[in-house]
């Protein structure tokens, strides 16, 4: 081949279109572009892909998405209790649709990577280098795809177990899918756009529960991040204190409630607030205080939760700012001491603010974490008492533990859905907002 | 101006003021101190008590007996809740990590399409609630025939464990110097071999944290393992012992508290081993790399 610079204009024209032409090819049909491109034994298997798709994949595509699209005609049909034609199951066939649409797009995108070969190639040819044989072929395949093969089996997993699900909860919300008219196998269930959505917010019953129970989990996670933040630092600054002796002994103290698995002590709790065997009301009695419903009365079960949750998280903070103390330069506070600041003066002015400025991120996640801190609330309370005021929820239900009651105790799996995509909206802001504080994406690629 | 800093360096005396305030500190500490063991001891002593019930535990017991230990191997499944805990908390661990690993080796050391794009969604993932797509995990362990069986329960949480982990790692990796794969390349080191010679060791801080966390989840999961684990015979620990002090009899509660002293030892050694490590990846955790 001569150098670019000696292609005269004519030879130009006919090598963009042999370029068009083996781009043309491989959108009639994959692999035609590289087997023009002379890349036998690529254009073949493309091909083959293809055919196989085409004969045995085509049909059970479609009848996944028709399944998608109409959740389903056929009603379930019983005489006198017994079924004799067993209809369609919409849920199943909203989840293989969802299957079968991911599979299509996968499809779509090997494709187009079919016709973007095939053109790549052809430039290649027209630029001077040849095409690689197939033995090249799958060197090259293997040195540019290692990315691709390294992820393989974490994209594998996270699309049928992370996207595939979610997607299918996202879908729900819009549907009627719920007790006890629309569930399958017996009833079909239909897309119902943003009915869910206005319900949740209009109808009485959905919105007194909803707005009562949002206002609780903002007000559980602010108290709950705040309490656990202020205790572990007012520790972390006493046992920092220079006189303070055996540092490390206290320490490894604190640490424990982090470290004993909180399941194990969230139930303890359980029993050690209960209300008639308990030994808190026990030891209250004996004070003379009569004996407290600590977990059944409103108030007092939200108390305990606090308490509890204080117990269990002060550690994590204690630990963190323990370091960050000790990492604080001595010469400021010495510098501060001379020029007369009064202790709170240092602390408001030098500790503080070093503090909260390296642990700003984790205490907004942390805040984020409480919104959805179901273990404690469902193994605690289990959102009890029961508040009947409420729909499906009792008064220390967050709305995550609502939704896990809408879901696998109510069958409303329709508002429980919209409740999630609520709660992702609220967390996704938050993480959003303390993603652009940090670094992460800015210097995503000043390492390349 | 007082010399006052002078005598402090020397540690000379105190003044009566700072002696009052270091007693109040040490009055805090030690009452804090009870508030946190309380209930550790509460558990232990239960646990030794003879009888069957809270009221029934005492702090001065007549006569100390393991027989609520004994019970649980005897007429609880407690060894086999045990066992498979540690078979799904084993397994979990080693494919998550391998998971993640890759994953973040991948998005940290190449450049392909798509990148962007994964790491995107990624983060997208990880913002909404993990039951959120419980109904159509259940649906596809159901067609899968891996409802109630252990694996069904392993992949759904080393699915799970990606987004974060992968992320977590690849902002370590980024931070590690490439000058030595660089320097291994030139000597023809292949991708796998500067992955396993190279990257591995550099990051066994991280990676015990993404092998820890992973341990330590199945332990305390209740959600995914009530949902997937139906039978007696596949329950997990955290499913047995909730059960036995919820029960509306809770009768049981000195049972519990020996199969939760049994528990609660392993997992907080483990972690107190650790502290560093767990601390250090939850701190990369919030700032992502």
């Amino acid at each position: 081949m001569g150098s670019p610079m000696s292609i005269i204009p004519a030879a130009r024209e006919q090598r963009s279109v042999k370029t068009t032409i083996s781009v043309t090819l491989s959108i009639l049909f994959m692999g035609l572009g590289q087997i023009y491109n002379r890349q036998i034994a690529k254009g073949l298997l493309l091909a083959l892909v293809e055919l196989y798709v085409l004969i045995f994949w085509s049909k059970p595509v479609m009848n996944g998405l028709w399944g998608l699209i109409t959740l389903g005609e056929q009603m379930q049909i019983r005489q006198r209790g017994r079924i004799i034609e067993q209809g369609d199951h919409s849920i199943f066939l909203m989840v293989e649709g969802i299957i079968y649409l991911l599979a299509l797009l996968v499809m779509i995108c090997f494709y187009i990577f079919n016709i973007g070969d095939a053109y790549k190639v052809r430039k290649g040819i027209e630029a001077g280098i040849p095409a690689h044989d197939a033995k090249q072929s799958i060197k090259h395949a293997w040195e540019q795809g290692y990315a691709y093969f390294l992820l393989i089996p974490a994209i594998t997993f996270t699309l049928f177990l992370t996207i595939l699900p979610l997607l299918f909860g996202i879908l729900i919300a819009f549907t009627n899918y719920s007790g006890p008219n629309y569930l399958p196998p017996k009833h079909l269930v239909d897309w119902v756009g943003f009915k869910t959505f206005s319900n949740l917010f209009n109808l009485k019953a959905w919105s007194h529960t909803f707005y009562g129970v949002v206002s609780w989990t903002l007000l559980w996670a602010v108290l709950a991040t705040v309490s656990t933040y202020f205790t572990g630092l007012f520790y972390a600054l006493i046992i920092n204190v220079k006189a303070v002796r055996f540092k490390r002994f206290w320490r490894t103290i604190y640490i424990l409630p982090w470290a004993i698995p909180a399941f194990v002590t969230i139930l303890i709790f359980r029993n050690f607030f209960n209300a008639q065997f308990g030994p808190l009301n026990e030891y209250l009695s004996l004070l003379g205080i009569s004996a407290i419903p600590w977990l059944s009365d409103p108030f007092w079960a939200k108390v305990s939760l606090v308490f509890v949750n204080t117990w269990l998280g002060f550690p994590f903070w204690l630990a963190l700012m323990s370091g960050v103390l000790t990492s604080i330069d001595k010469d400021m506070y010495e510098a501060a001491e001379v020029d007369g600041a009064s202790p709170w003066q240092r602390f408001r002015t030098i500790t503080f603010p070093l503090v909260l400025f390296a642990t700003a991120p984790l205490l907004i996640m942390s805040f984020a974490g409480n919104l959805n801190n179901f273990n404690i609330i469902y193994l605690f309370t289990e959102g009890g008492p029961v508040n009947i005021d409420y729909s499906y929820a009792g008064s220390t239900d967050i709305l995550i533990s609502w939704i896990f009651k809408l879901t696998l105790q109510q069958n409303q799996f329709n508002t429980a859905s919209v409740i999630s995509i609520l709660i992702f909206i609220i967390i996704a802001i938050f993480s959003i907002w303390n993603f652009r504080q940090t670094r992460a994406f800015k210097e995503e690629d000043m390492i390349q | 101006m007082r010399t006052i800093t002078g005598s402090r360096k020397l540690s000379v005396g105190l003044s009566l003021r700072d002696k009052l305030m270091l007693t109040v500190i040490y009055l805090i500490l030690i009452a804090t101190a009870v508030v946190v063991l309380y209930p550790v001891i509460w558990v232990i002593l239960g646990s030794l008590n003879p009888g069957d019930t809270i009221s029934s535990t005492t702090y001065l017991p007549e006569k100390l007996t393991f027989s609520h230990y004994i019970n649980l191997f005897v007429e609880k499944d407690y060894l086999l809740w045990y066992k498979n805990t540690l078979f799904i908390a084993v397994m979990n661990m080693i494919i998550a990590t391998i998971l993640v690993v890759t994953a973040a080796y991948a998005f940290s050391r190449f450049r392909f399409p798509g990148r962007k794009q994964g790491l995107m969604v990624m983060l997208v993932l990880q913002m909404f609630p993990s039951f959120m797509g419980m109904i159509a995990i259940y649906i596809l362990l159901l067609q899968m025939n891996l409802l109630d069986n252990h694996w069904g329960l392993i992949l759904v949480y080393a699915g799970g464990s990606i987004p974060f982990g992968a992320w977590l790692v690849k902002g370590y990796f980024d931070g590690l110097p490439r000058s030595l794969e660089e320097a291994a390349k030139i000597d023809g080191a292949s991708h796998t071999a500067i992955f396993f010679r190279i990257m591995i060791p550099l990051s066994v801080p991280m990676l015990t944290f993404i092998a820890v966390s992973n341990f330590i989840g199945p332990w305390m999961d209740f959600i995914f393992a009530r949902l997937v684990l139906r039978s007696n015979d596949n329950k997990t620990l955290a499913i047995g012992l909730f059960e036995m002090v919820t029960g509306r009899a809770n009768n049981e509660f000195t049972t519990f508290a020996a199969g939760a002293v049994l528990v609660a030892i392993p997992i907080t050694i483990l972690f107190l081993f650790l502290q560093k490590y767990i601390i250090e990846g939850l701190k990369a955790g919030a700032n992502k790399g």
